[in-house]
């Protein structure tokens, strides 16, 4: 078990080294002089334009300039951002939890509804209900997030006037930051019904993220629960006797989640995706809508760290869920 | 005893209860987080309106709705016979703002303004270089060489000593980086080890006071109770961060904010027809113009120029490019700035007119190029696409042009470089002063530079510099429309159009105005309950 995490621990750091690769790149793929784009039509004195190439480190060789930024990477360091001078890093930190609060509600979403919409149509296999969910969850897939999440906002908070259009409260609250998740610090005010009012701001921008990842577990759900139905021993239980609402909820789920969980793990950077669309519409303050900022006002420190970040973010939660794979199915964790 | 107490604190209760209903809060959805709560360090309107607009004051204010120049911090100001020597006699009785971490002992006096200057004038100040100080918009107008002194002759006389005679000096002084700062709290977060709290907790004069920031959130003010002009209408404004144009509008349209910038051009239809809402507009303060590099052949000649510009169809660009939120521009200068010269006449649309001067110029066959930028700018909203509506106009009358494009940093670099042959630029106002549109886009100085067209003409030069240094506004209105007539026949650029700014704001809120120099300003606006 140890060697295998090893070995899968082993594996993030080529993929770690690609990321920081990809990251310092950005800032040279682009043509033109990344000071004098930031600048526009207004122009920059020259003083100023050397302080920042300095300041970026645009003066010194390429190879010199990656090692440096690798070295400060790994200490935690991601340089100050040129436009609000504080240090990236901490930017993220503060931004952070935001997102997370959405991306876990989107994923709850996702399979509180994605799981049992796939058993369902695994169960009713060929019927009409078994093609609607099909059709639901490719039409969900395919749906633009910045289309999708403005439509809702459209109908359900414009006609309907049933959620907010957009933020994490109401505007006329002022919750203080305590842990970031709006949900707790919310229920540590004093503000009267501020708990709700954040439920109630949370539910759309939720929907919109979790709705890719919710087709994709409704489809795994249901390939994986129909092979294991064939299985023999669905058939043996069957046999036996056991109601057929037990067979599918004990014997057959079980051994169908296993490719979903994974399903669910990979989701992970799907999630992330849709978050940066998602919290723009919805001037959710987090991560995502933070790195859509900074590339508006080409702040690169910013724009570098953010992606950095979040890379890491995937390929560490995607590590996780690997070692939960092979936890769960031991079969993954001895093949060579 | 203790039913008094009881009485007293459900007394204080209700009264709290009361205020706190009729706490009137302005809800704006902002487009974006503020850069900072310096206005000194930044350059964009964002930052301006989360913080020069509503919490600093200046010595000079621009009228709310203008670009005239009013009485701010100071009362009265004497300009010297040689233009060098501004002296400034500041209002007494203003108090700064306080919050949890500061409680003003003194009233605004000369040391503020001094501090708020000589921190971006002096190298050595000890404040200079605290939270990575640059001053861009201080030295873009040429402040720091401008700039000799400044002299404190008692608490309430402060004298600015200039290098040379600079007329737009007062609509520079009542602009966003001109925001005088308590030099008392400085001096005691200095001393307390945190200098940057002063950039990051904004402390001024102003009508409202900081109360706090989520990033990427919303800010939050408070009416300043002893605003030195009364106490604003409102009691509380709340930014609430919506950088999505149709959110923003969804948002209006629910009630959930009152104004909104920067509406979508799709969604101006609907709004002029939705009963919550007022769309306001007014034309902007920008320019967007096509140059011509003059001193490359054939455009060195001033008949070539002419006849392009006769050649151009601006009302089918308006349509196209600007869909209608634009006028046409005639001077380099929209309407909005004073010493506008409404005497001057545009270019026709002549096609025939067009092809006869080219001939006379003995120009046939030309082939040249427009550059169009590659991004998006408020005074041209497709550059793209009003190239290729000039292509065909030029192609109308034998000139045969290419489209090109950069990548807009490398736009700018070749741009400034001279490379070009004709190029999309525009320009938005700084200041609301002639002086920031003729001089900084037209000026022999400027190339190279913002001169795009390197059109250096003498007598229109001469005449900005002797406005430059002329004293009385009369005598600079006459010397800036003298200029533009010059302009108008040297034709240097193709002045194509001046957009049109739309603000939509809910029928609840009283007596706004659009700010001619982009921002949202909200000391003067009422609800109405």
């Amino acid at each position: 078990m140890i060697s295998f995490i090893l070995r899968r621990v082993v594996l993030i750091i080529p993929a770690f080294i690609g990321v920081t690769l990809l990251a310092f790149a950005l800032i040279h793929l682009i043509p033109g002089d990344p000071i004098l784009v930031m600048a526009g039509e207004r122009g920059v004195s020259p003083a100023r334009h050397a302080m920042l190439m300095t300041q970026l480190g645009l003066d010194r060789p390429l190879w010199e300039q990656y090692l440096t930024y690798l070295g400060k990477a790994l200490q935690g360091d991601l340089g100050n951002s040129i436009v609000t001078r504080q240090p990236v890093i901490e930017e993220f930190k503060t931004l952070f939890p935001a997102t997370i609060e959405l991306g876990v509600f989107a994923m709850v979403f996702a399979v509180l509804i994605g799981i049992p919409a796939g058993m369902l149509a695994a169960v009713k296999r060929g019927t009409s209900l078994d093609h609607g969910v099909m059709v639901v969850s490719l039409t969900g897939y395919s749906m633009p997030i910045f289309w999708w999440g403005l439509l809702l906002i459209m109908l359900v908070s414009g006609i309907l006037g049933w959620t907010p259009v957009s933020g994490r409260i109401d505007s006329i609250m002022w919750i203080d930051t305590v842990t970031g998740f709006m949900l707790i610090d919310s229920l540590l005010s004093d503000e009267p019904g501020a708990f709700l009012s954040a439920v109630h701001h949370l539910i759309l921008p939720a929907i919109v993220v979790g709705t890719i990842p919710l087709a994709v577990i409704a489809r795994m759900t249901r390939s994986a629960m129909l092979e294991v139905l064939r299985e023999d021993y669905v058939r043996t239980a069957r046999a036996k006797g056991v109601s057929p609402g037990r067979v599918v909820m004990v014997h057959a789920l079980r051994n169908a989640l296993i490719p979903v969980i994974t399903v669910i793990g990979l989701q992970t950077g799907v999630l992330l995706a849709g978050a940066i669309l998602t919290e723009t519409i919805f001037a959710w303050p987090g991560v995502g809508k933070w790195l859509v900022d900074s590339i508006n006002r080409r702040d690169y420190p910013a724009v570098q760290g953010g992606i950095l970040l979040i890379s890491t973010v995937v390929i560490l939660v995607n590590l996780l869920v690997d070692v939960l794979y092979g936890v769960i199915n031991p079969r993954i964790r001895h093949r060579r | 005893m203790r039913k008094i107490v009881i009485g007293a604190a459900s007394a204080v209760i209700l009264a709290m209860a009361a205020s706190g209903a009729q706490a009137k809060t302005l809800v704006y959805c902002s487009e974006g987080s503020p850069e900072g709560f310096n206005p000194a360090f930044y350059t964009t309107g964002t930052t301006f309106d989360a913080t020069s607009k509503n919490i600093f004051d200046k010595l000079v204010l621009f009228k709310r709705g203008t670009t005239e120049i009013e009485p701010g911090l100071a009362e009265s100001w004497e300009v010297s016979p040689d233009g060098k020597t501004y002296t400034f006699h500041l209002r007494k009785g203003v108090t700064f703002h306080d919050s949890d971490i500061f409680k003003p002992t003194r009233q605004f006096n000369a040391d503020d303004v001094i501090w708020s200057f000589e921190r971006q004038l002096k190298k050595d100040h000890p404040y200079h270089a605290v939270s990575g100080g640059t001053y861009d918009y201080f030295e873009g107008m040429s402040m720091n060489t401008l700039l000799e002194k400044i002299e404190k002759v008692d608490d309430y006389t402060v004298v600015f000593h200039l290098s040379r005679p600079e007329a737009p000096m007062l609509a520079n002084l009542a602009m966003d980086f001109a925001s005088i700062f308590s030099a008392e709290y400085a001096d005691k977060m200095m001393k307390a080890g945190t200098p940057e709290v002063v950039d990051q907790k904004p402390i001024g004069t102003g009508p409202f006071m900081f109360r706090g920031y989520q990033k990427d959130a919303q800010i939050r003010y408070e009416a300043n109770p002893t605003y030195w002009q009364g106490k604003a209408a409102i009691d509380r404004l709340v930014f609430v961060i919506t950088p999505d144009a149709s959110v923003r509008y969804a948002k209006l349209k629910a009630g959930e904010c009152h104004v909104m910038p920067y509406p979508n051009p799709a969604d101006l239809e609907a709004m002029k027809t939705d009963k919550a809402v007022n769309l306001m507009h007014q034309e902007g303060l920008n320019v967007g113009y096509l140059a011509y590099n003059v001193e490359k052949k054939p455009f060195d000649d001033v008949r070539v120029r002419k006849a392009l510009n006769l050649a151009i169809d601006k009302k089918a660009i308006i349509d196209a490019v600007y869909q209608g939120a634009g006028t046409a521009a005639t001077n380099p200068i929209p309407p909005t700035i004073w010493s506008y010269n409404k005497a001057v006449k545009d270019d026709a649309f002549d096609p025939a007119a067009a092809k006869k001067l080219l001939a006379e110029a003995g120009v046939k066959d030309l082939k040249t190029t427009i550059w169009a930028m590659p991004v998006q700018r408020p005074y041209n909203p497709n550059a793209r696409r009003m190239a290729e509506i000039l292509q065909a106009n030029w192609k109308a009358v034998g000139v045969d042009a290419e489209i090109t494009s950069y990548e807009w940093g490398e736009y700018l670099k070749r741009a400034k470089a001279g490379e070009h042959e004709t190029a999309l630029f525009g320009w938005t106002g700084d200041n609301g002063d002639p002086d920031n549109f003729l001089a900084v886009l037209l000026g022999c100085d400027a190339i190279p530079g913002n001169n795009y067209a390197r059109w250096c003409d003498k007598s229109f030069e001469n005449l900005i510099q002797k406005a430059k240094i002329a004293t009385s506004q009369e005598e600079r209105v006459k010397l800036y429309e003298e200029a533009q007539v010059i302009f108008k026949e040297q034709a240097p650029w193709a002045t194509i159009a001046h957009s049109v700014v739309y603000e939509p704001i809910r029928k609840e809120v009283i007596d706004y105005k659009i700010d001619p120099l982009g921002g949202h300003i909200f000391y003067g606006v009422d609800l109405k309950k």
